[in-house]
């Protein structure tokens, strides 16, 4: 008789109390922790001479004290240092006839401007108190014209953006070909413009 | 049709069945198990990140090196002062130990693991460009010259 009655059922009632109660304990301790940022390389330590570098392939983002960004002399407002930089950058200042004009650039050639994208070095300067953010904004616009370039080329070459390429690159799911394919892509885009940002040491004239 | 719609009506409401609640309440209860990254570091400096567009996400957390930098936050006492201070392994760190804790981290490291190491530097939105500026040149004298300027995802132009 026992063995023919039906197993008690247990109640689960109280199981969504349990999960809540775990769920706001998760909630509560843990924290999305943000994982992203604005890789740079820094120069290494010593104090070797830097090569001569003509006037017009340098530059200068200074930031001062108060927070004023500079750029090749002239008081600019964040918003349009992008544009300045991309405009350095793209420049493409030699002659035509010359043996490394480049014939990608899409800027407007003038004479105190970058002379090519491999020669162009952008520099970062900034001053004891200048404030964090505005130094990272600064690199920030400074890597988006990097960015810009390149994209524009990645969707002339290859049809597909920089940052998608790199996107893939970076991702685990990808085979080895792929891979090698994607890295030779990166390559050919990064010859074309090539990251080159200054970060002297802070000096106090 | 009538004597349906009376016969239906004459009956109260079924109760709403709560037998799939724990279902949904652990699916929710999953989701925020595999987001989120318990912190293994207790801050002890005010952390409001600049934010920055240009973002690259930074590599798996077993190369990375965290350095907060921040002004101090008094819980209780307020002899710590208000100037930026600098956070690494769950206390405070002189500019002149970044370079110490800094090698002691990347040796905790597997070997092949160091070579890739970069630090991110979490600076908050307060802090001033002078400590960061030592920093930088003390992780440069270490030969760690992979850096990384931790942001959150925003419009630049909320920095100023």
């Amino acid at each position: 008789m026992k063995n023919h009655r039906v197993p008690q059922e247990v109640n689960a009632g109280s199981m969504a109390d349990i999960a809540f109660l775990l769920l706001i304990f998760f909630l509560v301790t843990t924290s999305i922790e943000n994982d992203a940022g604005l890789n740079r390389l820094m120069p290494p330590d010593n104090n070797e001479a830097i090569a001569d570098i003509k006037e017009r392939n340098l530059f200068e983002i200074s930031i001062n004290d108060t927070d004023q960004i500079m750029a090749n002399g002239d008081i600019i407002e964040l918003s349009s240092l992008r544009k300045n930089v991309i405009a350095f950058i793209d420049n493409g200042g030699l002659l035509v006839q010359s043996e490394e004009y480049c014939d990608y650039c899409k800027g407007e050639r003038l004479a105190d401007l970058s002379e090519h994208p491999s020669k162009a070095i952008v520099s970062i300067k900034s001053q004891n108190n200048t404030s964090y953010p505005v130094y990272v904004a600064v690199q920030n616009e400074v890597i988006g014209a990097y960015n810009a370039l390149r994209n524009r080329e990645s969707l002339r070459l290859f049809n597909t953006t920089y940052e998608a390429i790199n996107y893939d690159y970076y991702n685990d799911g990808i085979t080895n070909t792929q891979k090698e394919k994607l890295k030779e892509r990166l390559e050919i885009i990064r010859v074309l413009y090539p990251q080159k940002i200054l970060e002297p040491q802070t000096v106090n004239n | 049709m009538i004597k349906f719609n009376k016969k239906r009506s004459s009956r109260s409401l079924p109760p709403v069945s709560t037998a799939s609640l724990p279902d949904i309440v652990f699916i929710l209860l999953f989701f925020f198990m595999t987001i989120t990254v318990m912190k293994n570091q207790n801050l002890l400096v005010e952390n409001t990140l600049p934010t920055a567009t240009e973002t690259e996400k930074l590599d798996k957390k077993d190369r990375i090196i965290e350095i907060y930098v921040g002004k101090p936050t008094n819980d209780g006492n307020a002899n710590l002062g208000e100037e930026p201070r600098i956070q690494m392994d769950n206390k405070f760190i002189t500019v002149d130990e970044v370079g110490d804790y800094a090698l002691q981290a990347l040796t905790l490291m597997p070997e092949h693991l160091r070579r890739v190491a970069t630090v991110s530097i979490k600076a908050d939105v307060g802090v001033k460009m002078g400590i960061i500026e030592d920093l930088k040149n003390k992780l440069r004298k270490v030969n760690l010259l992979k850096i990384n300027y931790t942001t959150n995802e925003g419009a630049v132009l909320d920095n100023l």
